[in-house]
C-alpha cells in the first residue's frame, strides 16, 4: 500500500499573514465615509446623488478605460477608483453641473493616477488634483455655494446640476457663502453648532464635522490610518489659531472654528492620510502634518482665498519624497549606547 | 528615560501572529522508535562542514564520533544509532542540492544506549578544554540557526560575560519544543545553565520566557534553588521576541550595536534546547544525536512533540504521526515565519530543525500581489527599524547597491514585513535576493 507523496510546494516563509489586504483597506475608507456621505444626501438631497454619482462615474470610467485589458476587472475591484471619485465629489459644491463633476472624476484618475503608473505611484492626491483642475477651469461654478436643503425637498435639484456641457452654469437663486468666505469677506462668524452639524453652505462632504471625525475614529481603530497626520494637522491649526486669537480675537477665527470650518476635517482625515502621497516614516508624518497645518492657516488668514486645505495638502504631497528621504528611522543598534 | 525603558521588558515593533500552539503545547514529548536508515549531512550547522572519519562498511556505536570539525566554526557529528555506515557520499539535502553526508543502517537488534560516562568531568576542565569539549559534542544553537555553540562561548581576552541569558521565548507560531522541555526537563535546563554560568564566570542566569507559557514559568520557578543565581523574566508575547538581540533589548534594555555580538554587551544567549543538550552531554554522556521536534500544522493527522534521532527522514517522522492529511501542500522545517520548505519527504531531521510543520491550501494559497501603497505597516513591523517598503521597491528595480544605503545588511530576515504587508508583496524574499546578489557578486579586478 505505497502511497504517493504529495507534490510539495516551496513557498518561502513566512507562510502566515496578518489578514489585512489593500482592497480591504480601501473598502474601510469607503465605509468610514458612508456617514458623511449620508449627511450630504440629507442636506443637499438629490443634488448630492447627482454630483457624487457623476464624479464617481468619471473616475471609474477613466480607471476602466486606461487599465490594460488583462487586469481591467481587477483594477475596478480594488475600489480605489470609486474612492477617488467619492472623495472628489465630497469636495465639490452641491450645485455644480454634473458634467463638470464627471470631468473632474475623469481627470482625477487620468492625470492624478494613471499617468504616474497607477496605484501606489502617484505623487499627488488624485482627488485633490482633480479638484485643483476644476477650480482652475471653472472658477465661478466651483465657488458658487448654495444653502442646504433645496426648497422642493429631497427630490428637487439645484438648477445648476443639470446645466449642459460647456454652457454657462445658471446661477442658482439661493446662494450662500461658506463660513470661511463669510469670515474672510464679510467678517461674519458662523455659530459653532451650525459648523459641527452642517447647517452651513459648503461642499458636499465638508459640512458635518462630527460624522467625519467618527469615520476617522473607525479608520484609526482598523489601523488603516496614520493617526499622526490628522492629529498633527488639527493640532497645528488649533495652536496656530489660538496664538492668532491672542493678537486679535475679533479678526481671527477661534481654534474650534478653524477646525470645523471648510474642508479641514475632510482633508486632514481622508486626504492628507492617503498613504501613497504622504510620508511613510513616523517622523516624516509629523513634518508633513505640521507643514500642512501651517500652510492651511497661512492661506486662510493671509492668502487671497478663503480656504487653503487643498493647496496645502498638494504642496506637502510634492515635498513627501524629500521628507521621506531625510527622515529614515534610526536602525536598531546604530548609534546606540554600548552599555546598559 | 533609561529606567523607563528598562522597566518595559519589551523591544519595539514586531508583529503578533496567532501562535497556533494549542495543537501541541499540552502533549508530552514522546520518543520516535528507531528506524532503519539515517542520513547525517556533514554541513548541518552554520560554518565549515564537518570531515567524515568513518567509511562505508564501518560499524558504529550510538554516540560514536563519525565526523570531526572541519575548522573552528564547525562541529563534530556522532552516529545517532548503533549500526553500519552504508555510504559516505552525496545526498539530497533540505535545500534540494546534493551535499556530502554519511548514511547509516541501524542495527535492528541493538538496545541503542549511550555510554553515560563518555563525557569528561566539566568541573575539572579549563575553559579552553570545556569549549573544545562542547565542539566535540557537536552542540549547536538548537533554536533554528544551528550556529556552533562553542564559537559563542569563545570570548576574546578582556571581554567579560556578566549575564547568561537563556532563550525560552519560542516566539515562532506552532513550535512547542522549548516549551515542553521547560516543563518536562527543568532540572536538566537548570543543570546545563549552571555549567555554562560557572564556566563563563557570569554573575547571573536569566531565563526569558514569553508570557503565553505560564506553566513553564511556574515549573522552573518551583525547581529553582536559592544558591543558584537564576531569575526568570516574563516577556511580552510578540514575534520575534526570541531573536537574540531583541531579547537582550527586552530583558536588559540594551541595544547590541549593529555588526556586534551579544558578548559586546556582556551577555551570552543560549536557547533552551542548547542548554539541555549541554547538560545531557556533560552529565549523561550523550552528544548531540537527537533533538525535540514539534510536528504540527493543519496537514498532520496526530500532532506531537517528539524526540527524534538526527538523520531520521521526515517521512519516518510524519509516518509516526499518522501520515499526511489529504490536501497537504507544503512542509516547513522550522517555524512558519523563518523555516525552510522541503522539497522531498526523504530529507533528514537536522540539528537545527525545531519543527516539521505541514501546511495545506489555506496557508499556501497564491495571494494576489497589489502595488505598494506605502501604508507603512512594514516599517511599524520591522524590529530593526528598517524601511522594508523602500528596500522592496529598490530590490524590484534591481538597485541592490542603493539598498546598502538603507542598511539592507542589518536585516535578519525575520519576515515581519512580509507578514504585515496588506499588498502581499514578498518583501523579505526580495531583500534576500538582494543580499544574496550583493554577497556573491564578484569584485572587479583592482
Amino acid at each position: 500500500m505505497k502511497q504517493k507523496d504529495p507534490d510539495l510546494l516551496l513557498f518561502h516563509a513566512p507562510l502566515l499573514r496578518q489578514g489585512m489586504t489593500t482592497p480591504k483597506a480601501m473598502r474601510d475608507v469607503l465605509i468610514a465615509l458612508a456617514p458623511a456621505t449620508g449627511a450630504s444626501l440629507w442636506f443637499f438631497g438629490m443634488s448630492a446623488v447627482l454630483v457624487l454619482g457623476a464624479s464617481i462615474a468619471g473616475a471609474v470610467l477613466a480607471e476602466w478605460l486606461f487599465a490594460d485589458r488583462a487586469s481591467r476587472g481587477e483594477s475596478l475591484r480594488d475600489a480605489t477608483g470609486v474612492l477617488t471619485g467619492l472623495l472628489l465629489g465630497l469636495t465639490l459644491p452641491p450645485g455644480l453641473p454634473m458634467w463638470m463633476a464627471f470631468l473632474g472624476g475623469f481627470v482625477s484618475i487620468a492625470l492624478g493616477k494613471v499617468i504616474w503608473g497607477g496605484l501606489g505611484h502617484n505623487l499627488f492626491n488624485p482627488a485633490l488634483l482633480g479638484r485643483a483642475f476644476l477650480l482652475a477651469t471653472f472658477p465661478i461654478a466651483m465657488t458658487t455655494w448654495v444653502s442646504a436643503h433645496p426648497e422642493g425637498g429631497f427630490f428637487s435639484v439645484y438648477a445648476g446640476n443639470l446645466a449642459l456641457p460647456f454652457m454657462q452654469a445658471p446661477v442658482d437663486g439661493v446662494t450662500a457663502a461658506t463660513p470661511l468666505g463669510l469670515l474672510k469677506f464679510e467678517q461674519e462668524v458662523t455659530p459653532l453648532t451650525n459648523l459641527m452639524l452642517g447647517k452651513i453652505g459648503g461642499s458636499l462632504g465638508e459640512t458635518n464635522g462630527i460624522l467625519l471625525l467618527l469615520g476617522g475614529v473607525y479608520l484609526w481603530l482598523r489601523r488603516d490610518l496614520d493617526w499622526r497626520i490628522p492629529v498633527g494637522i488639527l493640532g497645528t491649526v488649533v495652536i496656530f489659531s489660538f496664538f492668532l486669537g491672542l493678537f486679535d480675537a475679533e479678526r481671527f477665527p477661534t481654534p474650534l472654528f478653524s477646525v470645523f470650518s471648510g474642508g479641514l476635517l475632510l482633508g486632514a482625515i481622508y486626504m492628507a492620510t492617503d498613504p501613497v502621497t504622504s510620508p511613510v516614516t513616523p517622523r516624516g508624518a509629523w513634518i508633513f502634518a505640521i507643514g500642512t497645518g501651517v500652510l492651511v492657516m497661512l492661506i486662510r488668514v493671509f492668502g487671497g482665498l478663503p480656504e487653503g486645505v487643498m493647496y496645502a495638502i498638494l504642496l506637502m504631497n510634492a515635498a513627501t519624497p524629500l521628507i521621506d528621504r531625510y527622515t529614515q528611522p534610526r536602525v536598531f543598534g546604530h548609534g546606540a549606547e554600548k552599555q546598559p | 528615560m533609561k529606567v523607563f525603558r528598562r522597566l518595559r521588558r519589551n523591544f519595539e515593533h514586531g508583529v503578533h501572529p496567532a501562535h497556533h500552539k494549542q495543537q501541541t503545547e499540552n502533549l508530552p514529548i514522546q520518543r520516535v522508535p528507531f528506524g532503519k536508515h539515517y542520513i547525517m549531512p556533514l554541513g548541518q550547522h552554520i560554518g565549515v562542514p564537518s570531515r567524515a572519519v568513518v567509511a562505508a562498511g564501518d560499524p558504529v556505536e550510538r554516540g560514536q564520533l563519525i565526523a570531526e570539525p572541519g575548522g573552528f566554526v564547525s562541529t563534530a557529528l556522532h552516529s545517532p544509532v548503533k549500526g553500519t555506515v552504508s555510504k559516505v557520499g552525496d545526498f539530497r539535502g533540505v535545500d534540494g542540492r546534493f551535499a556530502p553526508a554519511i548514511a547509516i543502517e541501524a542495527d535492528p537488534f541493538a538496545t541503542q544506549e549511550v555510554d553515560p560516562d563518555a563525557a569528561p568531568d566539566w568541573r575539572s576542565l579549563s575553559l579552553e578544554a570545556f569549549i573544545e569539549a562542547v565542539q566535540m559534542a557537536g552542540i549547536v544553537g538548537m533554536g533554528g540557526a544551528a550556529f556552533p555553540s562553542h564559537v559563542k562561548l569563545s570570548v576574546p581576552d578582556g571581554v567579560k560575560i556578566r549575564h547568561l541569558l537563556i532563550n525560552g521565548a519560542e516566539c515562532e507560531p506552532y513550535l512547542t519544543t522549548d516549551h515542553r522541555l521547560m516543563i518536562e526537563r527543568p532540572e536538566a535546563l537548570l543543570e546545563g545553565a549552571e555549567i555554562l554560568r560557572q564556566k563563563l564566570g557570569a554573575e547571573e542566569t536569566v531565563i526569558g520566557i514569553e508570557a503565553n507559557k505560564p506553566d513553564a514559568i511556574e515549573t522552573i520557578s518551583r525547581h529553582l534553588s536559592p544558591d543558584q543565581p537564576v531569575r526568570i523574566v516574563t516577556l511580552k508575547v510578540k514575534y520575534p521576541q526570541g531573536a537574540e538581540k531583541m531579547m537582550i533589548k527586552s530583558v536588559f534594555g540594551t541595544e547590541v550595536p549593529a555588526g556586534r555580538l551579544p558578548r559586546d554587551v556582556e551577555v551570552n544567549v543560549n536557547n533552551v534546547g542548547t542548554v539541555v543538550a549541554i547538560a545531557d552531554y556533560f552529565l549523561r554522556g550523550m552528544p548531540l544525536i537527537e533533538r525535540v521536534v514539534t510536528v504540527a500544522g493543519p496537514g498532520v493527522s496526530y500532532p506531537a512533540n517528539l524526540i527524534v534521532p538526527l538523520g531520521t527522514s521526515v517521512r519516518d517522522v510524519v509516518k509516526f504521526c499518522g501520515g499526511l492529511e489529504a490536501g497537504t501542500r507544503e512542509i516547513i522545517m522550522g517555524g512558519p515565519m523563518m523555516g525552510r520548505p522541503i522539497a522531498s519527504l526523504d530529507v533528514p531531521v537536522l540539528k537545527g530543525c525545531s519543527g516539521v510543520l505541514v501546511f495545506t491550501e489555506e496557508q499556501t494559497v497564491r495571494r494576489k500581489e497589489y502595488p505598494c501603497i506605502r501604508c507603512g505597516r512594514c516599517l511599524e513591523a520591522c524590529p530593526y527599524f528598517l524601511n522594508p517598503s523602500r528596500l522592496a521597491r529598490l530590490s524590484k528595480a534591481r538597485m541592490f547597491d542603493e539598498m546598502k544605503d538603507y542598511n539592507v545588511f542589518d536585516c535578519v530576515e525575520c519576515g515581519c514585513c512580509t507578514f504585515a504587508c496588506p499588498s502581499n508583496i514578498p518583501i523579505v524574499q526580495l531583500i534576500r535576493t538582494a543580499k544574496d546578489d550583493l554577497k556573491n557578486r564578484k569584485e572587479p579586478d583592482a
